[in-house]
């Protein structure tokens, strides 16, 4: 496997630490004068989310971690685990809860999702920035309230509760931004 | 640097009419103190063996191709001026120091860096705190502290006491992880880590420090023998490395010859001895303090630009 050395490091960089596939986030090379060169390194652990903070002599070098995002498209929940395939190759793809976490509000079948694989495993799924779902039920608003901004709860197709306008009814179709979990506006069909 | 054309200064008008206005004020400051303006040249036959700087080397066509070397600092030809006769000398120079970028790096940068024979440490810090504050256009407050007394305070260990083991700890409390290749390379982590962010704002002395830390900074005999050596740190930033500058050929001759011994042991690339250091200091060097002060740096802090790189109108990518 490839490494890295602290010269070549950027932001976006995928490396091993510790055994984890990791981000980095932040490289900062700090050198006292006549003394030793440090890089301290800021990385997100991409099976945690967290970041952590490492020191390392400028010249180590770290091991690549093969992680490569690639668009899959998402087929189905099976009651325990998420099937994608990728749209080119047909090849399919098990992900589990933990690496789908909160995308599974997101998921709609054949939308497709960027996928984060370590060794050919799903580790992160990222959903489309703005999906189109289906309102299942909301209580009915009401009438001639458009002006003041108030909102309701609604449940869309995947389980997922956002909060809509008043005038928001069950069967339509609203466009939502998967980042903020936002009502973005009525999608005409 | 986003996507400005790579052709274009990375500085502005402001910063670099700034840059001129203290280079002016520096030669004048120098002018008034009957210090001698010198240029020595970039390329030389010999470079510094510090196991931690990196020289670039190059070729000249001179009796067929010669290695030189692109110089680090310009400390070995001040000092053979010095031993010539020049008496006290100054000079903008430009030094080379391969592997080093980052917002307080540039492999090419000035060093603003003079000798006074005469002085000991403490008036060349006078010195240096008069030239910082002529520069920067007002009074700043000024502290001196040693080494061990800044680790004591801010990282909470002696230097000289601590056990390998105690600083190693530290530093993996610090996020590194890797064995350490020695002490003085603790040190520097827990300087860079915890010292140099805790410092009082304005200039701060840190001076005395330990022994394997000299450079070409004469060692005080004592128990532990330390370094006649100072840094300046201006608002946390690394400025200025001054010494009591060490005149024993001898002495000389076996540092290097520890340096040369370490780079093979550690596969880093050989470089030859200084020779005519050498040979000018077993002449006679006078006793004399000199420093070096990062201009750049200094350019930096006053413009509050927390980047060298944009108070240089062509940093090595637009080089």
């Amino acid at each position: 496997m490839a490494s890295f050395s602290t010269n070549e490091f950027k932001s976006g960089l995928k490396v091993l630490v510790d055994g984890d596939p990791c981000s980095i986030t932040e490289n900062e090379f700090v050198k006292p004068g006549k003394g030793q060169a440090f890089n301290r390194v800021k990385f997100r652990n991409l099976k945690t989310g967290r970041v952590m903070e490492r020191t390392f002599r400028s010249g180590d070098s770290l091991e690549a971690a093969d992680v490569l995002e690639v668009p899959l498209q998402y087929l189905y929940y099976d009651g325990e685990h998420y099937h994608f395939m990728n749209e080119q190759t047909f090849e399919q793809y098990v992900a589990d809860e933990k690496s789908v976490s909160d995308a599974k509000n997101w998921l709609k079948e054949q939308d497709v999702c960027n996928i984060t694989l370590w060794n050919g495993q799903p580790l992160m799924v990222t959903p489309p920035n703005f999906v189109n779902l289906t309102v299942t039920q909301t209580d009915p608003g009401v009438r001639g309230d458009t002006a003041s901004g108030a909102s309701k709860p609604a449940t869309m197709e995947t389980g997922a509760v956002i909060k809509v306008p008043l005038f928001i009814d069950e069967g339509e179709v609203l466009k939502i931004d998967t980042r903020t979990g936002e009502y973005v506006s009525r999608v005409k069909e | 640097m986003g996507s400005e054309a790579s052709w274009r200064p990375a500085t502005t008008l402001e910063v670099l009419k700034m840059r001129a206005a203290m280079t002016a004020a520096a030669r004048r400051f120098f002018n008034e103190r009957g210090v001698m303006e010198v240029d020595t040249p970039v390329l030389g036959a010999a470079t510094a063996s510090d196991l931690h700087i990196a020289s670039l080397r190059t070729h000249v066509s001179v009796d067929g191709p010669k290695a030189f070397y692109l110089q680090t600092s310009p400390e070995s030809a001040m000092k053979r001026l010095l031993a010539a006769g020049s008496g006290p000398v100054f000079q903008f120079a430009r030094a080379f120091r391969d592997g080093e970028a980052g917002p307080m790096h540039n492999p090419e940068f000035l060093l603003l860096e003079w000798y006074r024979p005469g002085f000991d440490l403490g008036a060349l810090m006078d010195e240096v705190a008069a030239l910082v504050a002529r520069l920067l256009g007002s009074e700043i407050p000024v502290e001196r502290m040693s080494y061990r007394q800044a680790f004591v305070t801010y990282a909470g260990i002696d230097p000289f006491a601590a056990s390998l083991e105690t600083i190693a700890e530290l530093c993996r409390r610090s996020g590194f992880r890797e064995a350490l290749e020695d002490r003085s390379a603790g040190l520097d982590l827990l300087l860079t880590r915890h010292v140099q962010p805790a410092l009082s704002p304005g200039c701060v002395f840190v001076y005395h420090f330990p022994a394997d830390q000299a450079a070409l900074a004469r060692i005080r005999p004592g128990d532990p023998p330390l370094a006649e050596r100072f840094e300046l740190f201006l608002d946390g930033v690394e400025l200025a490395n001054g010494y009591q500058e060490l005149n024993d050929a001898r002495e000389q001759r076996s540092r290097i010859d520890a340096d040369r011994a370490r780079r093979r042991e550690r596969g880093l690339p050989e470089v030859p001895a200084d020779t005519r250091l050498l040979e000018a200091l077993a002449h006679g060097l006078p006793d004399c303090a000199g420093v070096a002060l990062g201009f750049d740096r200094l350019v930096a802090l006053n413009a509050g630009i927390e980047d060298i790189r944009r108070v240089m109108p062509f940093p090595i990518d637009r080089a």
